[in-house]
């Protein structure tokens, strides 16, 4: 009893040190870019600062996967479009407040539509001159397609594989519809050439500084909401669904209405992670649809633990920071060395890194599943366990069903 | 037949897959506060029948009665949990990475929406509750054990537990002791009759012993409908029985 509330501390308190981390980075990255002097040593470069603010909107991406995949079992191959459309949302804001900055000068149309010919500004396009409006639709319409079509998956029992290869379908479909001129969002090129965002200068240091802390501030509320809904009844609820969705059924809970709630929560959270890339990196278009890039939030998830609040978001970081670097040295083999990660995480580290930082440092699992065995009267093993940390992906007796419980299929 | 004072009502039941009559014809009345056993050979319908009871199969024709005047054709797996029927797999189903208590907390009666779920604090009536139900199916020191690490037989023990944390009108409980050994399944037949004192209970199994120990009406199915019904020893008298199901 006393351990378990203790490792359920020690959880926390990896929860607590994340946020904190975060936080903090929220104040002295901006402090390091702008008030130290660039010639000092602490200084933080204006495309670090760029570049790192990208990463957590990934890591915000990663953990609304892992929301889905890790905490319910839903292998979402579409998050990327819930990302997509929370950026255009942005995009679509950042496009009106151009003004008559644009090329053709003209004070209300975006300059692409000048260029297609475009009379006046489509229906859709209203509202997006005001910064408030814009934030409601980047929570609004991924929550809203998530509902939808979540909705409609969910409650004809749609699951597994087939679940996966819809979501790809509607990422694909919404790939395609994107790059269409007369949609009215830019067509091949998306949205660029953005100005201000809220009055400032994108391209400033100092917005880029702000536009890293909101990332980090955001990211921070993230985990610190995942957490409050994993830890809920509700969460053990979705965790139950992911186990054993028959046997919840069979309790009374329409396991259609627990996995929708996540879906629409995960793609809201998506959709604020493409609202603050779009300013950082300056552009967005239909190229975040592609279903790969959904594949990719897949492999980050799985690298750095999916189940886990904290894995996903260091496995976005540091495939992300692989992936700056290795496609500066030798950009023709990252698809290999990525297709590479996936394959030896899914054959090596199951859990992911922080599975295998748990097991390493032999903790609760380890001690539980010692535990276990000890009843089970095999105290050779359990010496061998508790005496010192193994140093593989620890194979204790017991650990596997553990740590990786099976589905399963009820009746 | 009248349907009042039946708990549960099954009359003219038929269902097929893919031209498999699973079910055919299945006529079954459980009067209020019975426990009846139901034995049968593999592929007898045992389990298609809990399906249709439970709502997971809708039968091609037939009327599914429970407590005498609810149609069950008309409802789904959860609203028909919610109406007091409860359901033991055959293979143990539990939540493997919750805790014991964990898995009775979300099996407890109580409200069926997202978000009281996750607003939801733990009240001193339901922790009162778990260990009482702790109690019942003997798994008090476990209870911070996560399911995973369960024996067989405390699994199945542990769904019951479930079963009763609803609170339900009806149990059906599909294959109790299999994987049981002789005191562990003397153990669950107490606890049957336990339950059966204020439930009414479905159980369907194959050991013969653990039936008679029950000490119930029996009701042995074949090829989709009731064979012979009565008490343990009119049926394995059956000439019938004995040809299709206990061998001679």
């Amino acid at each position: 009893m006393i351990t378990g509330r203790f490792f359920a501390a020690g959880a926390d308190r990896r929860i607590a040190i994340t946020i904190f981390i975060l936080l903090a980075a929220a104040i002295v990255v901006p402090l390091l870019n702008l008030a130290v002097s660039p010639t000092s040593a602490l200084y933080v470069p204006a495309y670090i600062v760029a570049l790192t603010g990208k990463y957590l909107c990934y890591a915000l991406l990663a953990l609304s996967l892992d929301l889905v995949w890790g905490y319910c079992g839903i292998l979402s191959l579409g998050h990327g479009a819930f990302f997509a459309l929370g950026g255009y949302a942005m995009g679509m804001y950042l496009m009106r407040q151009i003004g008559s900055r644009g090329v053709y000068g003209n004070p209300i149309l975006p300059d692409f539509m000048v260029f297609l010919n475009y009379k006046e500004l489509p229906w859709f396009w209203h509202g997006f001159d005001h910064f408030w409006f814009a934030a409601i639709m980047v929570l609004a319409v991924p929550g809203l397609l998530a509902f939808v079509f979540g909705w409609f998956a969910f409650r004809s029992r749609v699951t597994g594989v087939y679940l996966s290869i819809i979501t790809q379908a509607m990422t694909y479909a919404l790939l395609l519809a994107f790059f269409r001129n007369d949609m009215g969002f830019g067509g091949n090129n998306g949205l660029t050439d953005f100005k201000d965002i809220l009055g400032f200068n994108v391209q400033a240091d100092a917005t880029r500084s702000a536009l890293f802390a909101a990332s980090a501030v955001m990211l921070a509320l993230a985990v610190f909401i995942t957490w409050a809904i994993v830890g809920s009844k509700y969460g053990k609820l979705l965790m139950a669904v992911r186990d054993a969705e028959s046997r919840t059924r069979f309790l009374g809970w329409r396991a259609e209405n627990v996995k929708l709630f996540a879906f629409t929560v995960s793609a809201v959270m998506a959709g604020i992670a493409g609202a603050l890339y779009v300013p950082q990196v300056g552009i967005i278009n239909p190229g975040e649809f592609e279903p790969s890039n959904s594949i990719e939030v897949v492999i980050w998830a799985a690298v750095g633990g999916r189940g886990t609040i904290v894995g996903p978001i260091i496995g976005a970081l540091l495939v992300n920071a692989g992936k700056s670097w290795f496609t500066g040295v030798l950009p023709e083999l990252w698809l290999f060395a990525l297709g590479g990660l996936f394959v030896a995480v899914t054959l090596l580290l199951p859990k992911g890194i922080i599975g295998m930082w748990d097991s390493w440092r032999g903790n609760a699992k380890a001690l539980r599943a010692a535990s276990v065995a000890e009843e089970a009267g095999t105290k050779v093993v359990v010496a061998s366990a508790t005496s010192r940390p193994a140093r593989s992906p620890a194979r204790n007796p017991g650990e596997w069903s553990l740590s990786d419980p099976e589905p399963q299929a009820a009746e | 037949m009248s349907k009042s004072n039946t708990i549960l009502y099954l009359d003219g039941v038929s269902v097929s897959f893919d031209g498999f009559r699973a079910i055919n014809n299945l006529s079954l009345v459980l009067d209020k506060g019975e426990m009846r056993a139901i034995i049968g050979p593999n592929g007898a319908g045992k389990t298609t029948m809990m399906d249709i009871v439970t709502g997971k199969t809708r039968p091609d024709e037939g009327e599914v009665f429970f407590d005498g005047q609810v149609d069950l054709t008309r409802h789904d797996e959860a609203e028909i949990a919610m109406m007091g029927i409860g359901r033991k797999f055959q293979k143990p189903t539990v939540f493997e990475s919750h805790t014991i208590e964990d898995n009775l907390m979300l099996a407890l009666k109580g409200p069926r929406s997202i978000f009281p779920a996750l607003f939801h604090r733990r009240s001193a009536a339901e922790a009162r509750q778990i260990d009482d139900i702790l109690g019942v199916i003997r798994l008090g020191d476990k209870r911070h054990e996560l399911a995973a690490n369960l024996s067989h037989g405390q699994k199945q023990w542990l769904e019951i537990g479930m079963l009763l944390a609803q609170d339900p009108k009806l149990l059906l409980v599909d294959e109790p002791v299999a994987g049981m050994t002789d005191a562990e399944t003397e153990e669950t037949a107490r606890l049957l009759k336990d339950i059966a004192r204020d439930h009414s209970v479905i159980v369907v199994e194959h050991d013969m012993h653990f039936v008679r120990e029950l000490g119930v009406k029996v009701t042995c199915l074949h090829e989709g409908s009731v064979l012979s019904e009565g008490t343990l020893d009119f049926v394995s008298a059956d000439e019938r029985v004995v040809e299709v199901y206990l061998g001679r």
